[in-house]
Order: C-alpha cells, then structure tokens, then sequence
C-alpha cells in the first residue's frame, strides 16, 4: 500500500483556487523531489498535508496508509507519522527548545500508546542526534528558533525529524539558508534517515540538493498541478532549460 | 447633602452581621470607636457597585448574592483539612504563618527561632494588648474605600511582623490563608509588615482553600511599611476555591531608595479584586509590579493599582497580564498620580491580555495624572488571541490544541514570573500555574 497518496487535490485561499487537481503517490522507501516556480504550490501542498488551519480543499483526497488524512488534526497526523520540516520555521520565544522537544516526542508517544521516554534517554537520544546535526547544545537551550540564523533554524527541523522518526518526511526547502558545509551535513541527517519504510518529499528549487539526497523521481509543478514527472535526470534537464517548457504545458 | 444610596439584600444583611459580632471582636475601647466609624463610612454606601467610577466592571452588588456569618474558630477538623492543604504550598526554607478561617493557627505556623530583630505577633494580640502606635497605623488603610473600612470594621486577626533595622532576612516569610471550614462563612484578616531601615525581607502571601471548601468569602488587607535603603520582595497567589470571593487591599509605604518587587498572580476564587496602593514618600526609590489573571469558567477578577509618585526621583513599572479563557472576565485598573513636586519621576504601565475565547473579557483602564513636569510616563496595552502560526507549528510536531495552547501560556505568564528572584517561589508560582493549566484540561 502506498505511504501517501494525494488525488486530485483542489485547494482553495480566501477564495482563489491555488492547486487544482493535483495527483501524487509515495510508496515506502522512495524519495520524491517537487520542483516548480515560485507560487507554483508547493508549499500550500505540505501545508495541507500537515493539516494548517485555513486551507479549504473542495475537491480530492489525500490518504496515509489508506486512511482519510483530511479527517484528522495535525497533531493525530503528527503522532501517525506525517512530518513537515518548514520552509519558514517560526521563532518561539519563552518555550524552551528542550522542553518543545520533550514535549512533543511524548505527545506523538502517548498517542501511539507507547511509553513516554524518562528523561535521561530522552536526553541521551536529543545529544547524539544534535551532535550529528552539528548543533550545539546551547542552541537548545534558547527558546525554539529564538535567535537562530537561518541556517541554524533549518538545521533544527532536521534535527525534530530525526527525533520523531517519522514515516513521511516532506522538506519545504531545507536547502535554502544553508551554506554549502551545512547542507551538507543537513543532507547526511536526511540521508540516515531514508529506510525501506520510510519515504520523502522533498521539495527545492536547486539541482545541487539532489546531488546529495538522490531523489527516485522527480515532480514538476507548475500552476498548482504537477505537469511532468521523471527520474533525476529530470532535474538535471529543469536546472538546464528552465521551468517556461512547463508553464506552457500548465 | 448626605446621599443615602439604596442598599441591597447583601449590603443590608453585612450591617445586621455587624451588629451582632461587634462586641465579639478584639480589641475593646478606642478600637471598639473605630471599628464603629469605620463600619459607618462602610455603611454609607454599603457594597460597592458599578456607579462608584472604581468598581464599574466589579459590581460587588451584582456579584455577590449573600452575606455569609463570620466565620467560627476552627475546629480540629477544619484545622486538619488546613494542614493538608499547606503541604501544597510548602516552600523549602520559608517561615510559615498559617491563618485558618481567618484565624491564626500556631500549630501549623512555625514562630521558633526568629531571627534577632524580627517580631511576629497576632493581629488579635496587637489590637487587645498592643502599643498604641502599632494600633494606630494598623488602622492607617483609607475607609474611603468601602471595602477597605468594611475590614477595617471586621478584621479579627492576622499577622503583626516588625523586622529592625539593618535586618536582612534571608529566609521568605509565608502568610497563608486558608479557608478551612466545612460551612460557608466570611473571614476577615488584616496584617502588617514594617521593615526597618537598612532591612530586607522576602513576603508570599498565599490564598487557599482545604480540600471540598468551596463557597467562602475572604476579606483581607496588608499594611507594609519598607524604610529607607530597604527592600521588600513580595509574592501573592490567589488559589482560592471555584467559588469563593477574595476581595483584598494593600497599603504599601516607601522610605528613600527603597526597592519593592511585587508579584500578584490569580488563579483561583469565582471573584476576586486586589486593590492596592503604593506611595512613595521617599526620594530614589523603585517600584516593580508584575500581574498575571489566569481565568477560566466564569471567574472575574479586578486588579486596581494606584501608584502614588509624591516625592522626586522615583520610578515605578507596572506589568500586567491577563489569560482569559470561556466566559472569564480581568479588570485592570491602574492609576498613577505624579504629584507636583515628584519631578524626574520615571512611570510605566504595561497590560497585556491574552483572550482564548470569544466570550472571554480583558477590560484595561489606566489612568495617568500628572502635574509635574520633568517626567517620564506611559502606558501601553495589547489584547489578542495566541498566534495561529505557533499554534500551527506545535501541533504540527504532535502537540493537542490544548497542549498546544498550554506551551504558550506559559511562555507568557513565564515572563512575568521572571521577575521573581527567589528561585523556590519562582517554583510556587509556576506550580500554581501549572495548576490551574491542568484543572482547564
Ligand atoms: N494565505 C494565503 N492567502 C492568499 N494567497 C496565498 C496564501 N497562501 C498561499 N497563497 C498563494 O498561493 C500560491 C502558492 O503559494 P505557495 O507558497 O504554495 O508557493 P510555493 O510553490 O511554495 O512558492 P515558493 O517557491 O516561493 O516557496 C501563491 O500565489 C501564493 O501567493
Ligand atoms: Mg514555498
């Protein structure tokens, strides 16, 4: 069974369509790049995937592991195992990231109806994913995101995702912010993640991303509807010719 | 003219309570005279309602239906409902003073081994064998105020702590009042801090209720006196049963550079009001007050604040927040007078309101007088709801609405607490946030 499927998605903000009829599978183990130009809809996309509040989609179904993923709140989706790391990650001042992380994990446990980790594994397990990541703890004593550059807000989403351990992983420009060191290592903490069961979406405009993460296939969107889809040679062809081929099409 | 006002049921039954208590309350002779005069300055206007400009949105009229009895000594039930009860609030290294039902309990207070220079003694005791000083500044608070002369008139016990000069005490001193009668009943407590010159003290006031007390009204009032070159750190939580009214008043006093940090949180009572004035009467000297109503169901609670800038070189910062969840309602009302002389005055007021629900009320009035001209003064206010995108990203991560709602909460009532330095009340005060975040479930 697929992991993630979205059929014919039609979405629409305050009144004005923004994807209109867009189709995608992600089996396990596969890793799935978008691209597309800017406004195309992408990150409307991980949003309604994710469950953000005001979003109406009139038409369409998305579905995780056969279940009706539009029915449930976004901390159900969360505790199932559907993980967005966010193109702009908000800054929380006065919630300590430790706290926001310990937090969390339990929720999506507890929900799972497993055990709530003690606080010395949970710890344990926090050190040596941020030691990975190449975050340095005092970052994760500072209010979640407060302060953080870009590139250090980026790098803690990846750090959440390899927390939570999540079955769909969907990066909304991971890649955007970070310099050439810290993509690197931000795709290396990807990389480790991928497994037989688990699958990404991971969502750029630039071709370098893929050369670190090898996506299976390759999406274009355009105009709120995946117009081409392909291997990773597609990507390399977009980062040739550019995208104008595909709004022709949409 | 002498402007009888219509008394309610309520105001009406209060008058036919003191009459029949009058004689049963301490102290006879000159303060018998003025437990009599202040009952009549009550008594003119009787309860407080929404035509008295203060109490607009705190119509006591309107809001408080009946007039319980006095309420008893209490029993040794009552007084092990209460001990069970102060467990709660047990502070590591603080020197409790329990008043039960209004009433000082010496079993569960801890009066051994006071620190040279430091007195505690009962209101009871002060107003039948006391100096007459002490006596007469314990009747020092403005009648002016109806609720204020109503205790004036009622009051039956409390604490009296007078620390001397060049005291530092370094253990917090904790009142705490705790409702522990099985029936309703009104209690009616004063006390009084004096702290010398050269001195510094740490007071927690904290209101309770044992386990099952629930409709009670509580009536108190604190006197502080901080001399020159002082400082008072002061803790005040309103944990008082769902239904149970606490109506509160502080008259704080401060030499020269003199240093008062005052925090206030409200979780608890159906309704509740603190009203409280500061006045500095000394030059160099600061004010820090941070408020926080957290408020759920239908609790209304009302904080009025008057800082009282009469001498130069003062300065004073006033923060207050409110959380209000379902049909609650937080009053803030704060007034600053800068006095002609009080130039170089340094005031400002703060009030942020957090609404979780459509029927939830936040009513903010502030109000600056000021007739000097060498001032710094303002006031700022926000309300509005926890932003969207947080909540968003929370429960992205697996976070419940409420969970959700809750890592916010405290995130800004946190920042209040901050301002506590005592790390172990710090923790009382987060605890009893924690509280009354768990009981909204
Ligand atoms: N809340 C909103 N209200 C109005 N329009 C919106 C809203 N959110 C998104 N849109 C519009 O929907 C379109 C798609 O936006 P989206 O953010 O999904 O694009 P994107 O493909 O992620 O772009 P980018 O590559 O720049 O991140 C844009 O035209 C955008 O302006
Ligand atoms: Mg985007």
């Amino acid at each position: 069974m697929p992991l993630l499927e979205v059929k014919d998605l039609k979405v629409r903000v305050e009144d004005r369509e923004i994807l209109h009829g867009l189709t995608l599978t992600v089996n396990p183990g596969e890793v799935h790049a978008i691209m597309g130009p800017n406004g195309s809809g992408k990150s409307t996309l991980s949003h309604v995937i994710a469950g953000k509040p005001g979003y109406e989609v009139t038409d369409g179904e998305i579905l995780f592991r056969g279940e009706d993923l539009l029915e449930m709140e976004p901390d159900e989706r969360a505790a199932k195992g559907v993980f967005l790391a966010f193109q702009y990650p908000v800054e929380i001042p006065g919630v300590a990231t430790m706290n926001f992380l310990r937090t969390a994990l339990n929720a999506q446990r507890k929900a799972r109806g497993e055990s709530e980790f003690s606080t010395p594994d949970f710890l344990k397990k926090v050190r040596e994913v941020a030691k990975s990541l190449n975050i340095p703890q005092d970052m994760l004593k500072r209010g979640v995101n407060v302060g953080f550059s870009g590139g250090e807000k980026k790098r803690n989403e990846i750090l959440q995702m390899a927390l939570f351990e999540p079955a769909v992983c969907i990066l909304d420009e991971m890649d955007s912010g970070l310099d050439i060191d810290a993509l690197r290592i931000a795709a290396d903490g990807v990389n480790a993640l991928r497994s037989p069961d688990r699958a990404m979406v991971v969502i750029t405009h630039y071709q370098r991303l893929l050369n670190y993460i090898v996506p299976d296939f390759v999406h274009v969107m355009s105009k709120g509807r995946v117009v081409k889809s392909g291997g990773k040679d597609l990507a390399l062809e977009l980062e040739a010719s550019g995208y104008t081929q595909f709004e022709d099409a949409a | 003219m002498n402007v009888v006002l219509a008394k309610n049921e309520t105001g009406r039954a209060l008058s036919e309570s003191f009459a029949v208590v009058r004689d049963r309350l301490p102290g006879g002779g000159k303060i018998a005279e003025a437990r009599n005069t202040a009952f009549e300055v009550y008594d003119r206007v009787g309860l407080p309602h929404r035509r008295l400009e203060d109490w607009k949105y705190t119509d006591l009229r309107a809001l408080m239906r009946e007039v319980l009895p006095l309420a008893a000594e209490p029993d040794a039930a009552a007084l092990k409902q209460a001990a069970a009860a102060v467990k709660l609030q047990a502070i590591k290294g603080a020197r409790r003073l329990v008043l039960v039902d209004g009433v000082f309990a010496p079993k569960l207070s801890e009066l051994e081994g006071l620190e040279k220079g430091v007195t505690v003694r009962t209101l009871r005791a002060v107003l039948e064998t006391g100096d007459a000083a002490l006596q007469t500044q314990l009747f020092t608070p403005d009648n002016a105020n109806p609720m204020v002369a109503l205790n004036s008139a009622m009051m039956t016990d409390g604490v009296v702590i007078e620390i001397a000069n060049g005291v530092v005490l370094k253990q917090p001193l904790q009142i705490i009042h705790v409702a522990g009668g099985a029936t309703p009943a009104a209690i009616f407590t004063r006390s009084l801090l004096r702290l010398g010159e050269d001195a510094g003290a740490t007071l927690v006031e904290s209101y309770i209720a044992a386990d099952g007390v629930k409709a009670y009204q509580t009536h108190d009032s604190l006197i502080v006196a901080i001399g020159d070159n002082s400082r008072l750190d002061h803790v005040r939580l309103i944990e008082d049963g769902r239904d149970a009214f606490n109506i509160s008043s502080a008259a704080v006093t401060l030499g020269a550079h003199a240093h008062f940090n005052t925090f206030g949180m409200t979780s608890g009572a159906a309704v509740s009001r603190y009203q409280a004035t500061i006045a500095f009467a000394g030059e160099g000297s600061r004010v820090e007050t941070n408020g926080v109503n957290l408020l759920n169901g239908r609790q209304h609670a009302d904080t009025t604040l008057f800082m009282d800038h009469a001498v130069p070189h003062c300065a004073s910062r006033e923060v207050f927040r409110a959380v209000v969840d379902d049909r609650g309602h937080s009053v803030f009302q704060g007034r600053i007078v800068v006095r002609p002389d009080a130039q170089k005055t340094d005031a400002k007021m703060m009030t942020r309101a957090l609404l979780l629900s459509d029927d939830a009320e936040a009513d903010n009035k502030p109000e600056l007088e000021i007739f000097a001209d060498d001032v710094t003064c303002g006031h700022g206010a926000t309300t509005g709801a926890l932003d969207e995108s947080l909540l968003f990203y929370l429960r992205a991560r697996g976070l419940s609405e409420k969970e959700a709602q809750a890592l916010l909460i405290q995130a800004f009532v946190g920042e209040a607490i901050e301002s506590i330095v005592n790390d172990d009340l710090r923790e009382l005060a987060i605890a009893a946030a924690q509280r009354w975040l768990e009981a909204r479930g």
